[in-house]
């Protein structure tokens, strides 16, 4: 099983890079870049086949390890 | 003062700061791997040193937080003993939950490697009592991740607790936007604990200790270290 966790800062945290991605945009006449958050995205690969089980294994290493919740939300899909 | 320096894998200012304890203390401190398990006896003051920790892989302190020393340092701090991260180390505490906040990456997206002045908020602890207060200093940062964060609430509590150990100034000791090299959230550049034993500060004391290298600000951090934890 394959779980994919996508990392993000939250609404409201300064997401410099983000700012400086919509402003290389614009530069290269892209119009219409309102905004751009930057994130983070990643791939496990599991042993787990039970959905239950490895959507609570991968929240616990969200909270511990892959996500500082302090200014980050995290989201998890399995496949 | 006895004194115990985290080594993890790339730390690069261990023997800035371990050199700048022993011209204050006049004893070595002690290298301890960051995949040790104590600390040693006796140990008075735990260093979590600047570098580059895991590489800043996945944020920055986030790997080496969990490292095996870092029970031991936890215990510690608990127990009252001091704890100083520097640069990384403190992002390190930021990310091992021993400090409050997080540290972002800087405003500019540059990293910053000059001179800044700092104004001493809080002289009630270990590692500033030698400060007057209100007293505007000079030392070095090196960093790309020193915007310090937090949330309002916690901001407004470290502030009405007089947890703000250090906040980048003009040379006048006038906090503006503009004496902030990474934008940290109203001007931060250190925090306590709510006990005052653990400091996290992102400028680097240890290396403004010799009139040489332009000046001896630093050094009063580490010798008030020694008053207090002879």
């Amino acid at each position: 099983m394959k779980a994919r966790v996508h990392v993000t800062l939250k609404h409201g945290v300064l997401d410099p890079q983000g700012k400086a991605i919509a402003g290389a945009l614009a530069s290269l006449g892209f119009g219409g870049v309102e905004d751009v958050r930057q994130g983070k995205y990643l791939e496990l690969e599991l042993a787990e086949t039970d959905a239950a089980k490895a959507q609570a294994a991968v929240k616990a290493m969200c909270e511990k390890l892959l996500a500082n919740t302090v200014i980050e939300n995290y989201s998890i899909e399995l496949v | 003062m006895k004194a115990a320096v985290v080594v993890f894998p790339g730390s690069n200012r261990e023997r800035d700061v371990a050199l700048a304890i022993e011209r204050a203390a006049h004893r070595p401190a002690s290298y301890v791997w960051h995949g040790d398990t104590d600390l040693p006896e006796g140990t008075d003051l735990v260093v979590l040193p600047g570098g580059f920790s895991y590489g800043d892989y996945l944020r920055c302190g986030a790997m080496s937080a969990l490292s095996p020393i870092m029970r031991a340092v936890k215990d510690h701090a608990a127990r009252g003993g001091a704890v100083i991260g520097i640069c990384n180390g403190f992002q390190i505490l930021a990310e091992a939950g021993l400090v409050p906040g997080t540290l972002m990456r800087n405003a500019s997206l540059k990293f910053v490697c000059r001179d800044v002045h700092l104004r001493v908020e809080a002289t009630n602890a270990a590692f500033t009592s030698l400060y007057q207060p209100g007293q505007v200093i000079r030392v070095p940062v090196a960093h790309a991740e020193g915007n310090y964060f937090a949330d309002d609430t916690t901001l407004d509590r470290l502030e009405g607790e007089g947890l703000v150990a250090f906040r980048y100034c003009d040379p006048a000791g006038q906090i503006t936007p503009d004496s902030s090299p990474n934008g940290a959230s109203r001007n931060i550049a250190g925090v306590f604990n709510e006990t005052r034993n653990v400091l996290g500060l992102m400028p680097h004391p240890e290396n403004m200790t010799e009139d040489v290298i332009g000046g001896t600000d630093g050094a009063i951090l580490f010798e008030s270290l020694v008053k207090a934890l002879p």
